[in-house]
């Protein structure tokens, strides 16, 4: 296989990282909701929280992002 | 991305050309350091003023009730000083000029990124990564300034089975260490994923509209779809600004007291 074609299914295998994140984003906005609709006068001291859930699980798909621009650019 | 458009002149439809740091203002090279203005350097310099005069012109003579602009900026206070009390308690207070500035200057930088034909500056690593450093090297010596070497408790969280330090301390370790690239990689992925995406919707509508008529009609869905990213990247430079201030506050929370 041409190296070239190889770095381009390598950055899209790197990409499935995505997916990853996208469940665990949904799981912490889902729970997040489930959690704030039974006891809606906590929620607003979880918001910090939440966001950096959020953040943290978002980085392990931007991992993923950073490895497909490195294989294609780097 | 030739494949994106070969036959077009390249660089005003490659995602990534946005990114290139070119010359704006050559200097001469002084003791080894250049001191040439790059468009990175021009927009960090932007944003220090941009913060600098908002601030300024929105306080006005500070006066005891508040003007409309006037409350903007208290608005800003009140919402990091919140953020810090809530996290670090009362003592906390003394890390605030650390966090707004960090707050301010990433969130400023953000948003001048998100007007077409600027420079976006966090989408630099080096940028963020700077940033990051900053923050963990204040982190380490407020640490140790504090606690002296009860600081490394920190890696040993107190109440576990004795066995199961062999295995708690190197991850502790390293999640430690960790931070400031997790800092730095977070906000620069984040800013870079997003202005490559608009760049790319931007490209599909002008390769869609140079195809006549119906490329035209069909240009209208990702123009719609850019439209909607601009909005999530406003969002985003708003949450990354935050996520970046409240990371930091819990990690110097983590160096006022060690023992969690």
């Amino acid at each position: 296989m041409e190296l070239e074609a190889a770095k381009q299914i390598g950055a899209g295998i790197a990409a499935i990282a995505l997916g990853g994140a996208g469940i665990g984003i949904g799981t912490i906005f889902g729970n997040y909701l489930a959690g704030a609709l039974r006891n809606p006068s906590a929620a607003a001291g979880q918001f910090t929280n939440l966001l950096i859930g959020f953040a943290l699980t978002e980085f392990t798909g931007l991992l993923g992002f950073v490895v497909a621009m490195i294989i294609l650019f780097g | 991305m030739t494949m994106l458009a070969p036959d077009s002149d390249g660089p005003a439809l490659d995602p990534m050309h946005q990114f290139v740091i070119q010359p704006v203002l050559e200097l001469p090279t002084i003791f080894g350091i250049d001191l040439t203005i790059t468009n990175a350097a021009l927009f960090m310099i932007v944003t220090t003023l941009v913060i600098l005069a908002g601030l300024t012109l929105m306080m006005g003579r500070g006066a005891m009730v508040p003007s409309r602009s006037q409350s903007i900026a208290e608005l800003l206070y009140g919402f990091i000083a919140d953020m810090v009390r809530s996290i670090m308690g009362e003592e906390g207070m003394k890390f605030f000029p650390f966090v707004f500035a960090l707050f301010t200057f990433i969130l400023i930088a953000n948003l001048l990124g998100m007007f077409p034909g600027t420079y976006t500056v966090t989408s630099q690593i080096v940028v963020t990564f700077a940033l990051a450093m900053s923050s963990f090297t204040l982190v380490l010596i407020t640490g140790f300034a504090k606690n002296g070497l009860g600081f490394l408790k920190l890696f040993a969280p107190a109440g576990l089975p004795p066995l199961m330090y062999i295995l708690i301390i190197p991850i502790e370790i390293i999640s430690f260490l960790s931070r400031p690239f997790s800092l730095a990689i977070r906000l620069f992925a984040n800013m870079m994923a997003g202005h490559v995406l608009l760049k790319l919707f931007g490209g599909f509508v002008l390769l869609l509209s140079s195809l006549g008529t119906l490329g035209i009609a069909a240009a209208i869905m990702p123009l719609a779809v850019a439209t909607a990213v601009s909005a999530l990247e406003l969002m985003v430079a708003f949450l990354q600004a935050y996520v970046f201030a409240v990371l930091t506050c819990i990690y110097l929370n983590d160096a006022l007291h060690p023992a969690h």
